[in-house]
């Protein structure tokens, strides 16, 4: 084991070349990884300026201080850059292709240059998208509705749907290339029942990518077809059918969730073992959860259309399966608490996050089954009770996840330690922030506001109000930590090979890794996740 | 049309009540569940944090039977659930016989109602207390949606199809009318309100300033002038079906499906005639996609829905 961890002579995978040339055209995962993650904090903070404006907006019922045109534009920039531009590839993009060889043993991904052109596609995807923005906006929503999008938008609804697709290609090769990496490139040793959570849920995900991303691609040719050429496909005055839309966009939309959420969980999964010097309950159960999430995801898209005019008999299909899906997602929500139970547990900044986490993931998947209950969804579908939910899921839920993972793994990356004090009043000024921002609009949603309103009546303005002054203190929570990590980068505490303890391959070479990851490839001789409790001490894989 | 904050939102209608009730249980239900796992994180934190002596022999990494227990009793909760939403929201399908209709058509960025005696509204609805309605719905553009927060109902407007939803009003007073459903520029401006009045006030409301004929009298009016008439009645030379009482009436068709004709069944016959071609009838109807508007077509599907109160009298 000790014998992993290198002496002095190797450089390092950062100090090798610092050229701009070297990270442009770098095969290394750990280099793409970095050059997404500086990508996606662009667009992430991009996506924030929108929603910034739309809460200062919505501070008063009055449509003061954008125009309603605006206001369109602004809350569509907000959904399409943060779920493909920043969400979709957060965690998988930048952790995992950081990670997942590392986790499993390997010298790389199976396809190291196919890995850059995922990066370059993603580029192109984002100018794209940036570009339609720049060229004064689309107004259609992230979810693109026909007829609107087809026949009545006046805005950049064909250069924003180019973007989104070439985006798409940039998932489905990033998927395709961590499937074979799973399954070709593992060490010896490392069976499937001993590969980390982490590992198991960006599978699932890449699985995910893979077989749902075509999908939206076809969708928004067929969306380009009706506005360029006329061919009639989803507007009746064309002989179209709009729901037909509704059906494919959700087909690919609701997966795309579990592609959020699924690797989150796997972030989960090993900081919480960690830091409670505990396996995580139920391992098997995880991993069959994170299959069995992915599967029935794949059968629920019609939620989204209770109130649309599909048949009642598809309704209560999409319905039942909803529930089901939330079992698995119930049961990994047990096992986490039930891994804290006869634990050693520190707080850390990584576990305030973890743990966060998992009481926003809880609360968001509980009034997931409020809106899966048919009669209530009739009420709350299109209102702020649906915004607040599935930014529970995704804000509450993924960014938390990826911001834990970030400063769990950040001493591997970087090679240096972030300042723990300021590490824990991000974290829960982004826990409290969070919540004051979107529990209020739970209550906006049952008293009945309805969601993209520019203008509102003024009864809702308290909650409003107060969801605003949420908004700009989870504000300040996201720009401590691009603070003081960029400062970290240059005065932070040197990180030894595994300052976290921790039982990961990953933590068994040094910090920063060598270019090949390992000297020589490592041999994998227990389970994951063997912590002792009673002792504090760890068995590495 | 309170203006003053309030935490909950007013219910009038008899779904709000169901719904309540279904979703107070429910709040009961996850709130319970959300406050012991928030709990049992919280006491482990404290009670397992590093330097507490707590006994931690034997911790346990896996366990079959709790793992059942936590797999199988939110199943069977979850079903139950599923079981009840799913009861109430079928009722909302299911209007009763005697339901007044409403015929809504929606356009950016305006809701135009009409009631069946040919009384016109925008943006407002009026309708008296306790009396089933049902509203007939279409859109002249993109999606909108009919959002009444106070009876707890909503219901996408689609153009090229019809969707209906009914309600019974409990309470008299003003409620919001909204656009749900995203439809450009001016959406948040979509607004309107409901006007729950007591039934006789209705009925004297229903006639003043009414200067339309009734819907049945102007749809009777229009199925001769587009010449509905030439074929499709008894005295006509062409071989076409019968209309007289065919809302709720089976009909056959050519390609051997049956169903049974309802409001969406006679808008796609009159723009899209070669989609349901009766049995025993040739596909000789010419299109009138694009020459009748939704208006109109509304109100010809009224004056057949008229015939059928008289074929009942006649045959009775």
């Amino acid at each position: 084991m000790h014998a992993r961890v290198s002496d002095i002579a190797i450089p390092d995978y950062l100090n090798e070349d610092w050229s701009l040339k070297s990270w442009l055209t770098t095969h290394d995962h750990k280099r793409i990884a970095w050059l997404y993650m500086v990508s996606i904090t662009v667009f992430f903070f991009v996506g924030g300026a929108a929603a910034t404006l739309i809460r200062l907006e919505l501070a008063t019922p009055q449509g003061d201080l954008v125009s309603a045109d605006t206001y369109n534009r602004l809350f569509t920039a907000h959904g399409v850059i943060m779920v493909w531009m920043f969400l979709i590839p957060s965690i998988p993009s930048v952790l995992g292709n950081f990670l997942m060889p590392m986790m499993i043993g390997a010298r790389d991904l199976a396809f190291p240059r196919l890995n850059l052109a995922s990066w370059y596609i993603y580029v192109l995807g984002g100018l794209f998208t940036l570009g339609a923005l720049a060229a004064g906006g689309i107004d259609t929503g992230w979810t693109f509705y026909t007829p609107f999008s087809t026949m009545f938008s006046n805005s950049n609804v064909i250069l924003a749907i180019t973007g989104v697709f070439i985006l798409g290609f940039s998932s489905i090769l990033t998927g395709l290339n961590f499937i074979v990496t799973v399954h070709k490139m593992r060490a010896p040793g490392m069976t499937w029942f001993r590969l980390p959570l982490f590992v198991w849920a960006n599978y699932a995900t890449s699985i995910i990518l893979v077989l749902a991303t075509p999908v939206l691609a076809m969708t928004l040719a067929l969306l380009a077809a009706e506005r360029l050429l006329h061919i009639g496909i989803f507007d009746p005055a064309l002989g179209g059918d709009p729901l037909l839309f509704q059906h494919l966009f959700w087909f690919y939309s609701h997966p795309a969730v579990y592609i959020m959420v699924l690797p989150a969980m796997g972030v989960a999964s090993e900081i919480i073992p960690c830091f409670a010097r505990k396996r995580v309950f139920g391992y098997r159960f995880m991993a069959y959860a994170i299959l069995g999430i992915a599967s029935i995801g794949f059968l629920v898209w019609g939620h989204h259309m209770f109130v649309s005019g599909q048949s009642v008999y598809a309704s209560m299909v999409f319905s039942l399966l909803s529930f089901l899906v939330a079992i698995p997602s119930a049961i990994k929500v047990f096992n986490w608490t039930a891994t804290l139970y006869k634990g050693r547990i520190t707080f850390s900044a990584p576990m305030l996050y973890a743990l966060g986490f998992v009481g926003l993931f809880t609360i968001g998947g509980l009034t997931g089954l409020i809106l899966a209950s048919l009669a209530l969804d009739v009420h709350l579908t299109d209102t702020y009770f649906v915004i607040a939910h599935f930014h529970y899921i995704m804000v509450g839920g993924s960014v938390m996840a990826y911001l834990g993972g970030i400063h769990f793994w950040w001493p591997k990356m970087t090679g240096r330690m972030y300042p723990e004090m300021w590490g824990r009043i991000a974290a829960l000024m982004i826990f409290f922030g969070f919540n004051l921002t979107f529990f209020p609009q739970y209550l906006l949603g049952y008293e009945g506001m309805p969601r993209r309103y520019h203008a509102y009546p003024p009864e809702f303005q308290v909650l409003n109000i107060l969801s605003s002054a949420g908004a700009s203190i989870l504000a300040i929570g996201y720009l401590l930590p691009l603070g003081y990590l960029l400062w970290s980068l240059f005065y932070g505490k040197r990180a030894e090979a595994n300052p976290w303890h921790a039982t990961g391959l990953e933590w068994q070479t040094s910090s920063p890794p060598p270019k090949h990851n390992f000297e020589r490839t490592p041999t994998v001789l227990r389970d994951a996740y063997q912590y002792d409790p009673q002792t504090g001490t760890e068995a590495p894989q | 049309m309170n203006a003053a904050f309030h935490l909950f939102p007013q219910s009038a209608s008899t779904a709000a009540t169901h719904y309540d009730t279904l979703f107070l249980a429910l709040i009961l239900l996850t709130g319970f569940v959300a406050f012991a796992i928030t709990l049992l994180i919280v006491y482990f934190s404290i009670r397992y944090r590093r330097n507490s002596r707590a006994d931690r022999s034997e911790a346990p990494v896996r366990d079959r039977r709790i793992e059942i227990a936590w797999t199988v009793i939110p199943l069977l909760l979850f079903l139950g659930t599923f079981a009840w939403a799913a009861y109430d929201y079928a009722q909302l399908y299911r209007e009763p016989p005697n339901a007044m209709p409403v015929f809504v058509v929606a356009k950016q960025w305006m809701w135009k109602l009409e009631h069946a005696n040919g009384r016109r509204e925008i943006d407002e609805l009026h309708v008296p207390l306790g009396q089933p309605v049902r509203l007939v719905m279409t859109s002249q553009d993109v999606i909108h949606s009919f959002f009444v927060p106070a009876f707890r109902i909503k219901q996408d407007v689609v153009p090229g199809r019809y969707t209906t939803i009914w309600l019974t009003p409990t309470k008299t007073g003003e409620f919001h009318l909204f656009c749900a459903e995203y439809c450009g520029t001016d959406h948040a401006g979509m607004r309107g309100r409901i006007v729950v009045m007591q039934p006789s006030e209705f009925a004297a409301w229903l006639q003043t300033g009414n200067t339309q004929s009734g819907m049945t009298a102007r749809g009777f009016e229009l199925y001769r002038r587009y010449g509905c008439s030439g074929c499709h009645e008894a005295q006509s030379s062409v071989h076409a079906p019968d209309l007289h009482g065919l809302l709720g009436r089976t009909v056959h068709l050519s390609d051997g499906r049956t169903l049974v004709a309802d409001e969406a069944y006679i808008r796609d016959s009159v723009l899209l005639p070669k989609k349901d071609v009766v049995a025993g009838y040739e596909p000789i109807m010419p299109s009138f996609a694009g020459q009748i508007g939704e208006e109109d077509l509304l109100a010809i599907i009224e004056y057949i829905r008229s015939t059928g109160d008289e074929h009942a009298r006649t045959s009775q």
